[in-house]
């Protein structure tokens, strides 16, 4: 660290400001030039124009006139927005979606963790693992062709069941199949964190307290829970920042015509208006509001985690 | 090593006995819950769509044929699929990881000239961005709508991975740059030379997150790209797995609708299988980068 410094010649004093800086540039042209520029050039081109055109959102978006040629409309679209009885039901569909997701999707690695963690043969552990976090390389659409197919009149889940239902055309059966094939598919994956946060869990301590004749629930509470809390509020506030931004792919795979009622939330109503109705304007202003409230959100509980972490963010 | 652990649950304590047990139930009834779908799955690919509709699975083989497989198979458009996944999924690994490990260095470095402002203008960009509509605009207008480019440039660097790899920098000795600036080393031999050879294990993670997560998607490719010819995998499996609407050449010679339709939802259990078996193939080999790649990801700061 000390090292530019030392490189730097000793007539620092009469050379000023400017001229060291002049040094450390001809020294260390590359960082900037043939490390740093490819990834400022993409941030700036894919991030920071569109952040620009966000304009859009005020006006009544003519592609052939251009942003600034198209008429300014000031806030009508948000209000056209706001004020739709759609806006409502939207709005709860996605809160819905990822509250709920939250609520039984959150635990769920913990307790895969825990249970992996009892798991004496390490072999043993290893096959389950390789099995728990299998479903994570299906893709997305595999998935929800998997949950269709399952779920088809004449498939799996109504022969066990001895019925005949639809279940992908009705609004009520939605929430369940989305979180249910999200802890399917997403709980092995996400309980490396918590299996490797365990076992950083001191063996002398559980040694100890084996000795010391701890039970199992003794020894969750004083050994096991006390390594991993950190671990637990870290992934659920973050997950709490994100609770807006529920993700497009898979909410759109499962909609059906029928179940619609559930399952359009706003990415996929932005989506829907912007692209395939071509009301960019509309469009670009129902995503905004989304992405400011996400903002809030991960703001807000970023300096949550600051406040607990003695000043450390994510 | 049976022996052992029998004997090691049966000196726990009654209590303790009970829970394990419950534990090991819940934990097996997961097990089961996941690998229950995939083997239906596979009997129901192999099965006379007549046959599944009607009875369900059957063990009676002489119901068994590679019908949906050869029909799978032969279809050009899945071959496409395949291959337009492998070329994007490969160029954008490697286009990404390049990125993305060439910034993080500078911003590994205390003494780099700028580095709250590149970390200011970067971080931004995880927690604000312009949207679809403006994102999409963008696109059409460099031109870039039904091209390659839309597909690799704009997600390219990913602020993320080059937090990751920085820590992962930031925990290689310093004694190794100090000895490598005294040999008269360049910043481009340092970074090449000595510090990205003991660096595989994070390169290795972000490249498998990186292929993984382009061969899987599909909402860039249904946005961008129009032409049947430059389609992945992933939207020739939508519009068989989730529009119902295979591929014309695979159910065309059928003379119902209803025997379409019937061969169609066969297809699918086989275009699954197919669609999935590489990577299924694949994981278990980097099943050992899963764990320092995560942890890297936990100490991020």
């Amino acid at each position: 660290m000390k090292k530019a410094l030392a490189n730097a010649p000793a007539k620092q004093e009469s050379g000023g400001k400017f001229h060291n800086l002049l040094v450390y540039l001809r020294q260390h042209w590359q960082l900037y030039v043939l490390f740093m520029l490819p990834a400022f050039l993409l941030t700036i081109i894919f991030r920071y124009i569109p952040m620009g055109g966000i304009m859009i959102a005020f006006t009544e978006y003519n592609p052939i006139r251009g942003i600034f040629g198209s008429e300014w409309v000031g806030l009508e679209h948000f209000q056209r927005f706001l004020s739709s009885p759609d806006f409502m039901r939207y709005l709860m569909n996605t809160l819905k979606l990822s509250i709920f997701g939250l609520l039984w999707g959150f635990p769920a690695p913990i307790l895969l963790a825990f249970l992996l963690n009892r798991i004496l043969s390490k072999s043993t552990k290893q096959k389950i693992q390789l099995v728990l976090y299998m479903p994570n390389f299906i893709s997305v659409i595999v998935l929800c062709g998997i949950v269709r197919i399952l779920l088809s009149p004449t498939g799996m889940v109504n022969m066990l069941l001895g019925t005949k239902l639809n279940f992908m055309t009705m609004p009520s059966a939605f929430r369940t199949i989305y979180i249910a094939s999200g802890i399917w598919q997403g709980a092995g994956w996400a309980s490396i964190i918590y299996t490797a946060a365990l076992s950083n869990a001191s063996k002398e301590l559980k040694e100890a307290a084996v000795i010391d004749g701890a039970n199992i629930i003794q020894q969750i509470k004083a050994v096991e829970w006390p390594a991993i809390k950190d671990t637990v509020l870290i992934q659920f506030i973050m997950s709490v920042g994100n609770i807006m931004s529920v993700g497009f792919e898979k909410a759109y795979a499962l909609q059906t015509d029928l179940n619609l009622n559930a399952s359009e939330i706003i990415s996929t109503y932005v989506y829907k208006k912007g692209l395939l109705d071509g009301d960019y304007g509309f469009s670009t202003a129902v995503g905004l509001f989304n992405t400011v409230i996400n903002v809030v959100l991960l703001i807000s509980m970023n300096s949550i985690v600051k406040k607990m972490n003695d000043g450390k963010g994510v | 090593m049976k022996t052992k652990k029998k004997s090691e649950f049966a000196k726990l304590p009654t209590q303790d006995k009970v829970i394990l047990t419950i534990g090991y139930v819940i934990l097996g009834l997961f097990v089961v819950a996941i690998i229950l779908p995939v083997v239906y799955i596979i009997l129901a690919s192999f099965i006379d769509p007549i046959t599944l509709q009607n009875k369900g699975l059957t063990f009676d083989f002489s119901k068994w044929t590679l019908q949906a497989y050869e029909r799978v198979m032969s279809n050009a458009q899945i071959w496409v699929g395949f291959k337009n996944a492998l070329i994007y999924s490969v160029l954008f690994t490697i286009l990404s990881v390049v990125i993305t490990l060439l910034a993080a260095y500078p911003m590994s470095r205390q003494d780099f000239k700028g580095r709250g402002f590149f970390n200011t203008i970067f971080v931004i960009t995880m927690f604000f961005g312009g949207g679809l509509i403006p994102t999409y605009l963008l696109i059409s207008n460099l031109n870039m709508l039904d091209t390659i480019w839309a597909i690799l440039l704009p997600g390219a660097f990913s602020v993320w991975n080059m937090i990751i790899a920085r820590t992962y920098y930031m925990g290689i000795p310093k004694d190794l740059q100090e000895a490598a600036e005294i040999d008269g080393a360049t910043e481009l031999i340092y970074f090449f030379k000595i510090l990205l050879p003991v660096c595989t294990p994070i390169i290795a993670t972000i490249a498998m997150w990186q292929f993984v997560g382009m061969w899987n998607s599909y909402f860039d490719a249904m946005i961008y790209l129009n032409s049947a010819s430059k389609q992945p995998l992933q939207l020739v499996l939508r519009s068989i797995l989730i529009q119902n609407q295979p591929e014309p050449g695979m159910v065309s010679d059928m003379q119902s609708t209803a025997a379409r339709a019937q061969l169609a939802e066969l297809l699918k259990y086989a275009t699954i299988i197919i669609s999935s078996l590489p990577l299924m193939i694949m994981y278990p080999f980097f099943q050992k980068y899963f764990d320092n790649g995560i942890m890297a990801g936990a100490v991020k700061g």
